[in-house]
């Protein structure tokens, strides 16, 4: 990854919205296939044999999920201070809030994949 | 640890202040907090105290006791099922028992001991003086006291609930088949879940913009962390329960038919939304009890939690997931396998971070110098039992493992397991750890130990029966089962095990009662490292002498000369010169001063207000709807007296200086200020309870093949477009009035205001009008029920925009408000942003989705 790139990551503003970000793609991934599976049941009566919509939906929350965790993995190596990174400094608590997104975002990439996973095995609204 | 890098700008605050050097100045100082914060006495008055340790006591003492009496409905049920073909107890009242039981536990014991302790705690975790609003403390108070002897006291004239606890249609719809009892468990409820509301409003604000300086989201403690995650889930979690209980009152009490199969409706829509609040649930009383193990675990490791962000991860990752598990407790209602299999796996995978922070508290231990103290040996007991219980709910998270298991007793050995596991001993163990906290006298190790014992037998000679009788075919909620089922045995021992439980719960009170003979024990008895553990043994109702300067996770250790510090008022703000009750608010991320905030001081307002509004809902409950609706006026009467007299106070100066040099504001308005975001978290808890009613139409949609019905009127187009417009306009005018208010136009500023009035209370009746007009029939079909219920509740949110605005334009003209103070119309502004969102909801749904489906259906 390009010098540039990299300082511009590290520039962009943390707070509790962006920590919250891949967890909230998981919520929305997972209302979303709810509401395909449901839907699909109740006024198709089946889901298609190669759901494209659903592939698209489940492609798309984990590269989000994944720009995220990036993202946070590089705002998480900001170069500053000695470990341990739990004094009261702006690069700590930058270090922080990223390396939790990070957490996130492993956490919300494994969640979304278990959540896709049944429409691989099941075929049929019964 | 080092001490903040020289790069922070937080160095500046830290340099001493010789200004406090003269002991004379800190007696005096002290005498005026001490004046300021002293609480009310007499027989009465000392009731309408605010301050946080006095009411978190209260609060938390009425939770034990809501808790031990449910705990009596357990053993009488234990009795009951003793022996098989008993007759001890009627299945009538068997069923109030359980019922009752369960919804004791849940309601007026674990969230509201979770608000307790919050409540007694939070402050003093961060260094603050109080909470934000501790009026509103009291207030959630009194309307949980309320609430919950009405419900529990109900069992009394035989008229307690008796469908379950979580109360499923058309068992307890139809009026039938279930008597008052499922109205005083809905309104009830209600009633409390509004205080829930309320605690959480607090608690988010507290823990956002409370905290002492310096001390930034790295390194707040992890309590915090959980509060903030438990405390937003309850708005999330808590009003599609709202919600739900909206639509089960209005079948029960009018006749709309939601839950009626015949009539169009849904049972499984109550399921949903009952589970929506209710899964989370599990969570929203677990997590504040592991936040209790974060704090004590590093007290006994002596050094700091590991994994620290780790902790964060588990916290948030388990909030969020906890919202995809609902419809597992809906495995056996017939949805495709499809859904089901979506909510089999999130719960699968909530299993990882709640896994996370367990490895966490181990590490901690591990890498730690273990001391053996009674609380952590409730801590580490308490983690087996819990991890027990979570295993199992690995177990019937399998769809298949659950149509054998569901509604056996093999689900009542997995919740009893995780809720005493991850729930009540923590509690216990946390009792033992903050007793010294509030009393400054520490409990008996001895009798701690015994009754630990006690209970650990006691809760899996219980419970860990229970599996194999549920395995071998006992059903839940029976009030006995015949000898040939050959379960005799097992249920026997499950028996006395609920007995020797509560021998082990009888210890702990007994210890409890022995406290006031014993001496007062030292300062910080544990040697802990956070914030709380500043308290004196000799409470001083101010609650933190300086509000000191944080640079460590774990202030008392690491900051050398901490503790004297702050008692010498060496830190921030330790004066009350004008006599007031005050905090420094703080910004959210880095926790920066930005204001200090004059606090509500003791007043009857808010218990009359809990009376005023409990009057509603009990009312209710009787069908005197009269007199309810009098009490709904008294409740409007007393929240305009207690907002006019006791909020956004115009101060005699713009700012005070807080010592070292630095000098904030007494005012803030607009998003930095905590009534702001009380505005905003509340109308988040509003916006969520609307949804619920919105899933309910397209619940309905997706269930009927033609919705709405072809052979019925709709509201048509004309009016809900109308009433959005109205609304629109309302809205812009009163955005419009803030910002002209803000350049000083003033009487602009009121003419928009009296505009948006008029708009506002006009859409109100457009609202309403499309149903009216088309002369909807709300008793016949859920169709027209749904639609008035989505018009109603809108325009009843414009009635209240109404009555805001009506409210900033007489804070102008009374002087209240002025362009420099203008907290009122931004507030307001926030509630428009809100009613404006439900309107476009509410109106495209009712008036355009008609023309939408009717397309796709023919």
């Amino acid at each position: 990854m390009s010098k540039r790139l990299k300082h511009r990551i590290r520039r962009l503003d943390v707070s509790l919205w962006t920590l919250i970000v891949p967890p909230t793609v998981w919520a929305v991934h997972f209302l979303f296939s709810y509401l395909w599976a449901a839907l699909n049941c109740a006024k198709v009566g089946e889901f298609a044999k190669f759901p494209t919509l659903f592939a698209v939906g489940t492609v798309l929350a984990l590269l989000v999920i994944a720009a995220a965790g990036v993202i946070a993995w590089i705002q998480s190596r900001m170069p500053g201070d000695d470990p341990p990174h739990e004094s009261g400094t702006d690069v700590d608590r930058l270090r922080f809030i990223a390396t939790s997104t990070l957490l996130l975002a492993g956490l919300s990439f494994v969640a979304v994949i278990f959540t896709a996973t049944p429409v691989l095995f099941l075929t049929d609204c019964r | 640890m080092s001490a903040s890098a020289p790069s922070s700008p937080d160095a500046l605050y830290a340099q001493d202040r010789t200004d406090q050097n003269d002991p004379a100045i800190r007696a005096a100082q002290e005498e005026r907090l001490r004046a300021v914060w002293k609480p009310p006495s007499g027989l009465f008055l000392r009731w309408t105290d605010v301050n946080n340790n006095r009411v978190g006591v209260w609060y938390t003492l009425t939770a034990f006791g809501f808790m031990l009496f449910a705990g009596i409905l357990a053993l009488i049920m234990r009795a009951q099922l003793a022996v098989p073909d008993n007759d001890l107890v009627s299945a009538n009242t068997f069923n109030q028992l359980f019922t009752l039981h369960g919804s004791t536990m849940m309601f007026l014991f674990a969230v509201p001991m979770f608000e307790a302790v919050s409540i007694i705690l939070l402050p003093q975790l961060l260094g603050a003086r109080d909470l934000p609003f501790p009026r509103l403390s009291a207030f959630g108070y009194w309307s949980f006291l309320i609430g919950g002897v009405f419900v529990t006291g109900s069992i009394f004239f035989d008229a307690a609930p008796d469908g379950g606890w979580f109360m499923y249609p058309p068992l307890t719809t139809r009026t039938d088949l279930s008597g008052l009892g499922a109205d005083i468990w809905m309104l009830g409820l209600s009633f409390i879940e509004v205080s829930s509301v309320a605690a959480a409003v607090e608690l988010i604000v507290g823990v956002l913009k409370c905290r002492p300086p310096g001390m930034r989201l790295n390194l707040m403690p992890l309590y915090a962390w959980y509060i903030l995650v438990v405390a937003v889930m309850i708005l999330f979690a808590f009003p599609p329960l709202i919600a739900g209980d909206v639509l089960f009152e209005m079948e029960r009490l009018l006749g709309w038919p939601f839950f009626d199969a015949a009539k169009g409706g849904d049972p499984l829509l109550w399921q949903h939304l009952f589970w929506i609040f209710g899964h989370p649930e599990v969570y929203i009383v677990f997590l504040p009890s592991i936040a209790l193990f974060a704090m004590l675990i590093p007290t006994f490791a002596q050094r700091h939690l590991l994994g620290y962000p780790w902790i964060v991860l588990a916290a948030v990752g388990t909030a969020f997931l906890s919202f995809g598990l609902w419809v597992h407790h809906m495995f056996a209602t017939g949805l495709p396998k499809i859904s089901l299999a979506f909510f089999s796996a999130a719960s699968e995978a909530v299993a990882i971070p709640t896994g996370v922070q367990i490895f966490a508290f181990i590490a901690t231990l591990w890498a730690g110098k273990v001391k053996w103290a009674t609380p952590l040996l409730y801590a580490v007991g308490s983690l087996a039992i819990f991890t027990i219980g979570g295993l199992t709910g690995v177990m019937v998270a399998v769809a298949p493992f659950d149509w054998q298991a569901h509604d056996t007793y093999f689900i009542v050995a997995h919740l009893h397991y995780v809720l005493i596991g991850g729930t009540l001993l923590p509690l216990f163990g946390g009792l033992y750890y903050y007793w010294p906290l509030v009393t400054g006298k520490k409990l008996s190790d001895r009798i701690g130990r015994s009754a630990f014992w006690v209970m650990f037998v006691g809760a899996n000679l219980a419970f860990f029966p229970m599996h194999l009788s549920g395995l071998e075919g006992m059903p839940r909620r029976v009030f006995t089962y015949p000898a040939e089922l050959g379960i005799g045995g097992l249920n026997l021992a499950s028996t006395l095990g609920a007995f020797l439980f509560a021998a082990g719960v009888l210890m702990i009170c007994i210890d409890l009662c022995l406290s006031p003979t014993r001496p007062k024990a030292a300062r910080n008895p544990w040697h802990a490292g956070t914030l709380e553990w500043l308290a004196m043994p000799e409470d001083e109702d101010w609650g933190v002498r300086s509000v000191p300067l944080i640079e460590s996770r774990y202030p008392i250790w690491d900051q050398p000369g901490f503790v004297q510090k702050v008692d010498e008022g060496r830190y921030f703000l330790p004066d009350a010169e004008e006599m007031r009750r005050e905090t420094i608010i703080t910004s959210v991320i880095d926790a920066r001063p930005i204001q200090v905030a004059r606090l509500g001081t003791p007043s009857v307002i808010p218990m009359i207000t809990a009376v005023a509004l409990g009057s509603v809902f009990i009312l209710t409950t009787y069908h005197l709807y009269w007199w309810a609706l009098a009490g709904a006026i008294a409740t409007l009467a007393c929240v305009l007296t207690w907002l006019w007299t006791g909020t956004a106070e115009i101060p005699e100066k713009p700012e005070k200086p807080i010592g070292h040099g630095i000098t904030v504001p007494l005012y803030l308005s607009g998003p930095s200020a905590s009534g702001w975001w009380a505005m905003f978290i509340t109308m988040m808890a509003d916006a969520t309870a609307f949804s619920g009613l919105v899933f309910g139409y397209y619940f309905f949609w997706t269930i009927h093949p033609d919705f709405p019905p072809a052979d019925m009127p709709d509201p048509g187009v004309f009016w809900p477009m109308a009433a959005l417009g109205l609304t629109v306009i309302g809205w812009a005018a009163t955005v419009a009035a803030r910002e002209i208010h803000a350049r000083g136009q003033v009487s602009a500023a009121r003419a928009l205001l009296v505009l948006a009035i008029a708009v506002t209370l006009a859409s109100l009746a457009a609202g309403l009008a499309g149903p009216w007009a088309a002369g909807m029939q709300p008793k016949t079909h859920v169709y027209p029920a749904i639609v008035w219920t989505l018009a109603i509740w809108t325009s009843a949110h414009a009635g209240i925009g109404a009555i805001c605005q009506s409210y900033t334009l007489a804070r102008s003209l009374g002087g209240k408000m002025t362009p420099a103070y203008d907290a009122d119309v931004r507030n307001i502004s926030v509630y428009m942003h809100f009613l404006l969102f439900t309107a476009i909801v509410t109106y495209l749904t009712i008036g355009l989705f008609p023309l939408a489906s009717g397309g796709a259906a023919a």
